[in-house]
Parts: structure tokens; C-alpha cells; sequence
């Protein structure tokens, strides 16, 4: 809700206007989507792995990845990252909600942990991590994380908070990169699909940013370990989080800054369930959050209606090739998901 | 374009240095998660507390104390001077190991305590039902911090302890947007050593130099009073499960148990008195020990009229409340460890905490020694801010962060503020012998001590 964070992956953008111009998301994103899948799929087998961070890269010539204007503005704000009481304010109170939810879920599948770092032995992987606001939380609890981010600025924001602190720095690295660019990577040099790295992959406040969700989820499953989790959290989609999310915050209290939110890209826990059970996810637990701007503080709640956070485990089968074909009727999934199983 | 590049490359180069030189710097000084600055009975109990908490196994700890280190490797046999009151709370604090040290060397419980004034016959009595239980422990402050320090020496993997180090230097950390600075606080030490902590601890006393440094500000004013301690010996061997505290016009004079033959006395009162009491010899010093816990003096008639029949009244109502007077012990000498006085005051630190900086103990707060509490506030002061660090620690949080410490600040401050008060107040009361004080006092005393409940609430808040 308050992410500017603009972790976009880079999954076929369709410019913002037209998104709304067009005002339903999910179909017009979806076909452009697709296209641009199954172009970059063959592109990916090609690419090579480059050393040096960077920020936009035209995967294919028909469209541009990032919108310049969202990454400048994000720029701008890059050292305002870690201003507990600035613009991020809600974010890092936010830590207060997410950090336990992961800790907890994840202590739950991998018992048995050492006093003083619950979470030591496991990667995990930080999508959209900004200016590290999660990520050093979640490394100073024992994880090896890797936090990736587009926008190199955020990167070296964060680079530059975690030099301080070297046990820290041992655990901790980031990359300006996307979660495409790394799940391609991973693609190369493997044997069988599915072999991830992570034993959990985290994208708190970026799927209400992304235009392919579809990818999104792919990926994620790509770069997991059989049996590993995947965090998400993010705004739904209701009158509420329309009156709260964008009229409050954005244009009322000025939280959030304008144009922050589009609320066609948000997603609602049914949708964000369906999505991810077609992908190989099994969803574990959905809880809603709420966010209290007098006090300033987070809290967990009965209701979805506005916030929530998501907890899936990819299924250690593959799902059924036939009931995701039989399912989905879009014809280039179909191909694609016939061309991955032969 | 020659002189040029060579500019050039010395910009260059000179860059390439101080960059070198501040990293080299910045390696040298070692980062610990935790300091603790001063190594008294609190900030020993601070250390230890962290370094047997689960959640903060693998953090660095460093204890900082200028002095020796306190060995004690067998008890002495003469009692020291200085002792404290340790309620259960505390003793449960210390728990953690430490606890069992010190029943290990020396400890007395005591099952009762009685309060009287010198100028009425009013009297308070506590105690836990049928004196089977204990309300605290007096155990000599050596013995605290030797125990500590013993317990210190176990926890060596967690926590570390440099003796002798006198800090010379505090650093603050600037705030986040300063690109290049070191966002740790620096502490210098006299050896020239510079360290680095997420989080600075000040447990250094009442004229706290982290309090000083970091600009807090305080309020605190100095009682016109001075504490004479010394230990007595009894004239006879007794059951001395009582505390007894009298509360004379010049201040309270209290007599703590240390075992049944010697008591530990602690007496309040002007500093021109003071002074004339540690130039008394034995004998006299003795008889006016005993002169002020058995003469009736100060009383006058019309108070002792109006006393009598207010407890009367009160009898009536509630027959089987109140308690009778008994008489302390007579004391026959003193022990060979020479008398001391130090001065008294009030003080208490407006906040407790900076961006990684977090005071406990006398630093934050210093009382009268009247109510027994100064200890047993420092150690509860260590209990919460070792739950907060816990908790910070187990949510992956930085633990110089303020949200966690501000609750620690909230939660002690409204614990002890009340707590000062009612010390400062009773300082005051009883500081006077204005007969309409008096009055009042005296049956207020009276009526408290006829409330078994209310007296049940007093002890609870003063045990936690």
C-alpha cells in the first residue's frame, strides 16, 4: 500500500495511461502479456548472465520495461529510505507485522532452529526489496537473503545502510536486477526444471505494481526449492481499499504520494489464490492487515478487506499437465505449459 | 597538461588514501551489538541478563567498568558497610545464576519490617503471613557484585568484560542521511581505544556521564542529608528477622539484619550531624544509636493524646488489625570496618533514552535510601530493558532502534516515577516535627497500618 518501491518486473509493461485507460486489468495485460512471454521464453536461453547492475533492459524491441517516469520519481526518494519517520515511516512499521508472519511460517516447515538465529541455513530471496527495509530484518535473524530490486539507486541505498555492519554483510547481499533476469539464470546450467535455489522467496508491496502476475508467480516457482515458501503481501481489491488505500492515503492524508497506486492492479486473496494454485502453489495461510495512521502501527485483522499477507509452499510435484491445460483457455499457456512437460 | 594529469592522479590518489585510511579505521574499531558502560551491581546485572538470553546468543556484548575486577574467593568474615535490600523481584532477576552465588556467600532474609515515627506513637508493620515468607533479602553490595562477576566469567563466549577502562569520549551517531558517517556510537577509552556499539547501555551512577554527554536533562536536587553507615553488633545473639526503620525529626535511622548478632545500621540525617557522628568514639556513637531508636523525646503530649485515641477509635472498628510495638535490638559495638557517610539526593532522567542510548540504574533515576529501593529499581530497570532487547532481537530488529526502546522507557518511567514520588514524600512528611504534620502523619500511619489490603498493595508494588 505505501511501497513506492517500484519493483517491477520486467513482464511486459503495458504503459500505465492505457492500463487505465483500458480499466479492465486483467485481460488487456494478460494477452500483451502472454505475447511477450513466449518472445522473451526463446530470448531467455540466449541471454547471458551480465556482471554489472543495470537498469532498463528491452528484452524484446516491441516494448519498453520500465516507465521512466516511475523510476525517476523513485529515484528521487532513494535516500529517503531509511527515514523511519519519512515517507517509508509505514513500511518500517510494517516489519513489525511481516518480519514475525515470515519467521513464524517458516520456523513452522524447518524446525528445529538455533537461540539467536531463528532462521539460520535458509535463502531466501527479497523481490522488490528497495532500500533493504526487509531484508536486513530477515538477514539479522541467521537467513542468507538476497535482495533484488530494478531501480540500481534503491540497490545502492541499501548497499551503503548494510556497509556499516559487517557480521551483517556476510548474509545479506543485493542486486539490481529482476526476478526474470535471475529466474533465467538459474534456468541455465540445470538439468531438470523446478530445482530452485531459495528455501523462500519474499515479494512484500509489488504485486500491486505488476501488470503479469502470471509470470510473477512462474518465476517465483522457478527460482524456489520444492516445498519452499513463498510471502506475499499486498492491497485488495474492494470499495474499501478504493476509499482508504487511494482516496485517504493519497489524495486526503498524504501518506502516500500521489499516483502511487493503481487500484486495477490490485489483487484480491481469491484471485492471488487461484493464480498461485494454477502455478503449483499451495496456499497455506491469508491474514488481513491494518494499518492505524494515528498511532502509526500495524495490526493484524479478521478482515481482507484492505491489506493482507499471503503465505504459499510450492507443491513438490509438478502440478497435472493436463487439468492446467484443461483450465486455463488461453492457447499460448497451453503451448507453453506443453513445451515445458515434453 | 603534463602538471595536469600529475594533479590529476594525486587527487586521485589522496582520495584513494583517506578512503583507504577510513576504512582501515572503521575495521579497527570493533562493532559490538551491545556496551554496557559501568560495571556496578546493575550494569553487571545488565550484562549478564543479555548474555543469558536465548534470542541474543551470537550478539556481542561488552561490559566496560573502570575499576578492578571484584574476585571474592572466599567470603570475609567481617560484613562491609554498604548494603542493599533486594526484594523478590530482584532476586528473581538474578535467578539467572547469580542468585545462587550470593546464598552461596552471604545473605539474610527478613520476614518483617517496622516503621515508627519519634515524635508520636504511631507505627507501621509489615509482613508476610505468619513470617514464613520472606519480603526480602539485605545482602552486602561486594557480595552483589562479586557474584555478578563470577557469573560474568561463565557467560565469557557471550559477554565480554574490560576492567580498567575508563571512558574518555562519547561519540553520537549522526543521523541517516550523513552518507559516510559511522552510524554506530563511538566510546573512547582512556587507552586510546575507540569502540563502536548498535547500542550504548549507561549504567554509571548518579553522576552518569552517558546521562551528561548525551544532553539528557535531569532533575534532581540534593536532600540536606547524609547517610552514616556502619555495621553494629548486637548485645545479644536474637532471631533478627526484623528491619526496623524509626523516623526522626533529623531523618530515618534504619537497622537492617545481617545475622543474628550484627545488624547494618544506615542513618539519614543532617550533614553537620553526620560528620559529628563519625568523629564520635565508639561508645558515644553507640549510645546515640540506641538513644534514637529507644527515646521517647520528641514526642508531645497532645499528640501522643490525639495518637491514642484515634487508635482507639479505629480498634473499635476493625479489632483485629493493627500490631504492637515492638523495641529494636540495643547495639554494644561497632564493627572494624570504619563508619562512612555519603550524601543524598533525588534525581531522575526526563528520558531514558537516545537513538542507541538506554540508561538504567542510579543513571536514570536516584532515590532516598529511606524505602530500600534504589537496587531493586535499577533491577527491574535491567528485567525490562532485557525483555525489550529480546523480543527486538527475535523480530530481526536493529537494537539501537527507539520504537522498542521508547517502550522500555514508557514501562519503567511509569513504574518508577509513583515509586519516586512516594519516597520523596515521605521524606518530607517526616522530615518536620511541626505539630500539624505530625498529626497528620501519625494518623496516617495509624489508619495504613489498620488496612491489611492497602499494606498488602504497598508490599506488592515494592516487591516487583
Amino acid at each position: 500500500m505505501y511501497s513506492d518501491k517500484f519493483g517491477r518486473l520486467m513482464l511486459g509493461l503495458c504503459c500505465r495511461k492505457s492500463t487505465r485507460v483500458c480499466g479492465v486489468r486483467s485481460a488487456f495485460s494478460w494477452t500483451s502479456a502472454c505475447k511477450q512471454r513466449t518472445l522473451r521464453r526463446s530470448a531467455w536461453l540466449q541471454v547471458k548472465q551480465q556482471a554489472l547492475p543495470f537498469q532498463i533492459r528491452a528484452h524484446s524491441a516491441s516494448h519498453t520495461t520500465l516507465d521512466p517516469s516511475e523510476v525517476k520519481r523513485f529515484q528521487s526518494l532513494a535516500s529517503k529510505w531509511w527515514d523511519e519517520q519519512g515517507e517509508f515511516g509505514a513500511l518500517h512499521a510494517m516489519n513489525d507485522l511481516r518480519v514475525p508472519f515470515i519467521r513464524d511460517n517458516l520456523l513452522n516447515v524447518h524446525r528445529g532452529h538455533q537461540p539467536g538465529k531463528p532462521l539460520a541455513g535458509l535463502k531466501i530471496l527479497d523481490v522488490g526489496c528497495g532500500g533493504g527495509l526487509l531484508t536486513e530484518p530477515l538477514g539479522r535473524l541467521g537467513a542468507d537473503v538476497l535482495g533484488i530490486d530494478p531501480v540500481a539507486d534503491s540497490i545502492g541505498t541499501a548497499r551503503l545502510h548494510l556497509s556499516h555492519d559487517s557480521v551483517l554483510g556476510a548474509r545479506v547481499r543485493y542486486r539490481a536486477c529482476t526476478l526474470e533476469e535471475l529466474s533465467a539464470e538459474g534456468e541455465e546450467g540445470e538439468e531438470e526444471e523446478g530445482v530452485g535455489q531459495f528455501d523462500a522467496v519474499v515479494a512484500s508491496e509489488v504485486v500491486e505494481h505488476l501488470a503479469d502476475l502470471e509470470t510473477f508467480a512462474f518465476c517465483c516457482s522457478h527460482v524456489l526449492k520444492p516445498g519452499g515458501s513463498l510471502f506475499i503481501t499486498t492491497i485488495n481489491k474492494t470499495n474499501l481499499s478504493y476509499a482508504l488505500g487511494i482516496v485517504a492515503a493519497e489524495q486526503l492524508l498524504r501518506i502516500v504520494p500521489r499516483g502511487t497506486h493503481d487500484w486495477e492492479k490490485f489483487i484480491s486473496p481469491v484471485e492471488l489464490e487461484r493464480l498461485l494454485e494454477s502455478n503449483g502453489f499451495s496456499v497455506q495461510s491469508i491474514r488481513g492487515m491494518l494499518y492505524n495512521p494515528v498511532s502509526g502501527k500495524w495490526s493484524w485483522t479478521d478482515s481482507t478487506a484492505i491489506n493482507y499477507a499471503l503465505h504459499a509452499v510450492k507443491l513438490i510435484e509438478e502440478p497435472q499437465p493436463d487439468r492446467a491445460q484443461a483450465d486455463n483457455p488461453d492457447p499460448e499457456y497451453r503451448a507453453h505449459a506443453a513445451s515445458t512437460h515434453n | 597538461t603534463q602538471a595536469a594529469l600529475l594533479a590529476a592522479a594525486a587527487a586521485v590518489f589522496s582520495d584513494w588514501t583517506t578512503s583507504r585510511k577510513r576504512l582501515l579505521s572503521d575495521t579497527h574499531s570493533e562493532v559490538y551489538d551491545v556496551i554496557i558502560s559501568g560495571g556496578g551491581m546493575v550494569g553487571s546485572a545488565m550484562a549478564c541478563s543479555l548474555g543469558m538470553e536465548p534470542n541474543l546468543k551470537g550478539k556481542k556484548i561488552l561490559l566496560l567498568e573502570a575499576g578492578n575486577k571484584k574476585v571474592m574467593d572466599k567470603v570475609s568474615d567481617t560484613y562491609s558497610t554498604r548494603v542493599s535490600s533486594i526484594s523478590p523481584g530482584s532476586a528473581t532477576l538474578l535467578s539467572v545464576g547469580a542468585w545462587d552465588h550470593i546464598t552461596g556467600m552471604r545473605c539474610k532474609p527478613y520476614q518483617k519490617m517496622q516503621v515508627w515515627d519519634a515524635c508520636s506513637d504511631a507505627l507501621i508493620t509489615f509482613d508476610k503471613e505468619n513470617l514464613q515468607d520472606e519480603m526480602a533479602y539485605i545482602v552486602e553490595n561486594d557480595i552483589i557484585v562479586a557474584a555478578l562477576t563470577k557469573q560474568l566469567d561463565s557467560l565469557s563466549d557471550n559477554v565480554q568484560v574490560k576492567y580498567r577502562s575508563k571512558v574518555v569520549k562519547y561519540t553520537w551517531p549522526m543521523s541517516y542521511q550523513a552518507a559516510d558517517s559511522i552510524p554506530w556510537v563511538q566510546v573512547t577509552l582512556d587507552s586510546g581505544e575507540t569502540l563502536q556499539a548498535k547500542l550504548l547501555i549507561g549504567a554509571d551512577g548518579p553522576n552518569s556521564m552517558v546521562r551528561r554527554e548525551a544532553g539528557i536533562p535531569t532533575v534532581k536536587w540534593n536532600y540536606d542529608q547524609s547517610a552514616v553507615v556502619a555495621v553494629l553488633h548486637l548485645s545479644e545473639p536474637t532471631e533478627n528477622i526484623v528491619a526496623w526503620q524509626r523516623f526522626l525529626p533529623t531523618g530515618p535511622i534504619a537497622m537492617l539484619p545481617l545475622s543474628d548478632t550484627e545488624s547494618s545500621l544506615v542513618w539519614s540525617t543532617s550533614h553537620g550531624h553526620a560528620e559529628e557522628l563519625l568523629q564520635l568514639d565508639e561508645e558515644s556513637f553507640v549510645d546515640a544509636i540506641n538513644s534514637a531508636f529507644w527515646s521517647n523525646d520528641n514526642q508531645s503530649e497532645f499528640i501522643e493524646r490525639a495518637g491514642s485515641l484515634f487508635r482507639g477509635a479505629l480498634s473499635v472498628l476493625m479489632p483485629s488489625a493493627g500490631s504492637t510495638r515492638q523495641l529494636p535490638p540495643s547495639v554494644a559495638g561497632i564493627g572494624p570496618k570504619s563508619r562512612v557517610m555519603f550524601p543524598l539526593g533525588m534525581g531522575h532522567a526526563s528520558e531514558y533514552i537516545r537513538h542507541r542510548v538506554a540508561l538504567i540504574g542510579d543513571a536514570a533515576h536516584r532515590v532516598h535510601p529511606l524505602a530500600g529501593q534504589g537496587a531493586n529499581l535499577g533491577f527491574g530497570d535491567v528485567a525490562c530493558l532485557t525483555q525489550v532487547l529480546s523480543q527486538a532481537a527475535f523480530n530481526g530488529k536493529d537494537l539501537g532502534a527507539m520504537q522498542h526502546l521508547l517502550e522500555y522507557e514508557t514501562e519503567r518511567q511509569r513504574h518508577n516515577l509513583p515509586m519516586m514520588a512516594a519516597i520523596d514524600l515521605m521524606k518530607r512528611l517526616y522530615s518536620t516535627n511541626a505539630a500539624p504534620v505530625v498529626l497528620l502523619r501519625t494518623l496516617g500511619l495509624q489508619a495504613t497500618n489498620m488496612l491489611p489490603p492497602l499494606k498488602e498493595q504497598i508490599i506488592a508494588f515494592a516487591s516487583k
